[in-house]
């Protein structure tokens, strides 16, 4: 029964990020892709990442991560995800939540910059929100009915390589991830490159002008787990991304996926909406 | 299994401690600026537009450490100072490009180099 509290609370997860108008420039980044651009300290960037789809063989959906990202350090970045869906004829449920921190080892800017990733998820067989694909993950995943009694407690590992050179940064994401159940590490990839549209700023203020557009695409899937690593049962996906910045205030992305096999669900669309405030404790302190 | 959770958990553990103790000081950044990066010219320096398309920059990228004016705020430092006046384009190039992680300062080279140059412009402008 959908209760006044409940419609109220959905109502609120769905309208928040529009109500960020006042905030900094965001952090730039692609949805499934890190680079190792690490948060500001002291900023906490708030934003929202969701992925829809409708499944040949399943109801439509709509995933939502919220996103809570925290500059401890300048070498240390830590982020909380609280992940919820809406599937059409069935429901909407919470689905569960993700910490996760990154480490940059290395304090200079190299040609290819290392950070560590590690993840602890806590999240049900409901959730669809596809922030990465590891081992034999599959469009098949989508067209179950929404079932929270599977419960996935997970780590997992990144190795984030990435590169800038001349404007366009190039990412490498290696993923090993572990359900605690005693499954078998299952392993994914993602990659990345974007560029902004140009290169100088201009000297007026301005929403519209390239440099506050960037481009790129990113390409992620599985590779098996422990016992079958490789190709063999993985999905893959090819994403363009856009991504514009508006000075002083919001960021968008908009990210159209295509499966590249016949594991993978053909068409994902993404969505993002995020801000970043600025040295927020100072500000709940007065400073 | 509960192997494995030891493990992930001691991996959450293990992974910062690494990377603390990998944070060790490396002095003061100007010592540390190679002489290539040192010599290098602005190429932005003949450009009339460059100190006021360097002013948007620092306004998105930097005030809120270091203030709408530049004056420093809480532990961030003021940009007024002989140590930024006396530095040349190349060494602060450099230090916008890398950062000072150790003290607080991030890396900001998800910037372009063109853009990093027009700060450099308006940083020399104060």
């Amino acid at each position: 029964m959908i209760t006044p509290l409940s419609r109220l609370v959905r109502t609120a997860i769905f309208a928040v990020p529009f109500l960020f108008t006042s905030c900094a420039f965001a952090q730039e980044g692609y949805f499934i892709t890190y680079s190792h651009q690490m948060e500001e300290p002291g900023n906490l960037e708030v934003g929202v990442k969701s992925v829809t789809a409708s499944p040949k063989d399943g109801n439509a959906f709509l995933a939502n991560a919220w996103e809570f990202e925290y500059g401890v350090k300048t070498w240390w970045t830590s982020e909380v995800y609280l992940d919820s869906q809406y599937t059409a004829n069935e429901s909407s449920v919470f689905t569960g939540f993700r910490w996760e921190n990154r480490f940059r080892p290395l304090l200079r800017e190299h040609w290819i910059n290392p950070v560590l990733y590690v993840e602890f998820e806590n999240i049900n067989g409901a959730d669809k929100s596809l922030l990465e694909v590891v081992g034999h993950d599959t469009r098949e995943e989508f067209s179950e009915r929404n079932d929270r009694h599977e419960k996935k407690r997970e780590a997992e590992l990144k190795l984030i390589l990435s590169s800038n050179v001349k404007g366009w940064n190039f990412s490498e994401n290696m993923i090993a991830e572990k359900n605690l159940a005693g499954e078998p590490w299952e392993f994914g990839y993602a990659l990345g490159v974007s560029r902004p549209l140009a290169l100088l700023a201009s000297a007026k203020q301005c929403v519209f002008c390239r440099e506050n557009f960037s481009a790129g695409a990113e390409m992620y899937g599985g590779l098996g787990d422990r016992y079958s690593f490789g190709l063999h049962d993985t999905s893959h996906y090819l994403a363009p991304v856009v991504e514009w910045r508006i000075p002083g205030s919001t960021t968008f992305k908009f990210s159209p996926g295509f499966g590249l096999n016949d594991n993978s669900e053909r068409f994902l669309f993404r969505f993002g909406v995020s801000c970043e405030i600025d040295q927020i404790v100072s500000r709940l302190r007065g400073h | 299994m509960r192997a494995w959770r030891v493990a992930a958990l001691s991996l959450c553990v293990a992974l910062p401690a690494l990377a603390i103790s990998i944070e060790v000081g490396d002095g003061r950044w100007q010592t540390k600026v190679p002489a290539t990066a040192r010599q290098r010219s602005n190429p932005m320096a003949n450009e009339s537009s460059a100190v006021a398309a360097g002013a948007k920059l620092f306004q998105r990228n930097c005030a809120s450490c270091h203030g709408k004016q530049a004056e420093g705020l809480a532990t961030h430092p003021d940009l007024h100072t002989e140590r930024v006046k006396n530095a040349t384009p190349g060494e602060l190039e450099w230090l916008l490009k890398n950062g000072s992680l150790k003290n607080g300062m991030p890396s900001w080279s998800r910037l372009p180099e063109p853009q990093r140059w027009q700060l450099v412009s308006f940083l020399k402008s104060l």
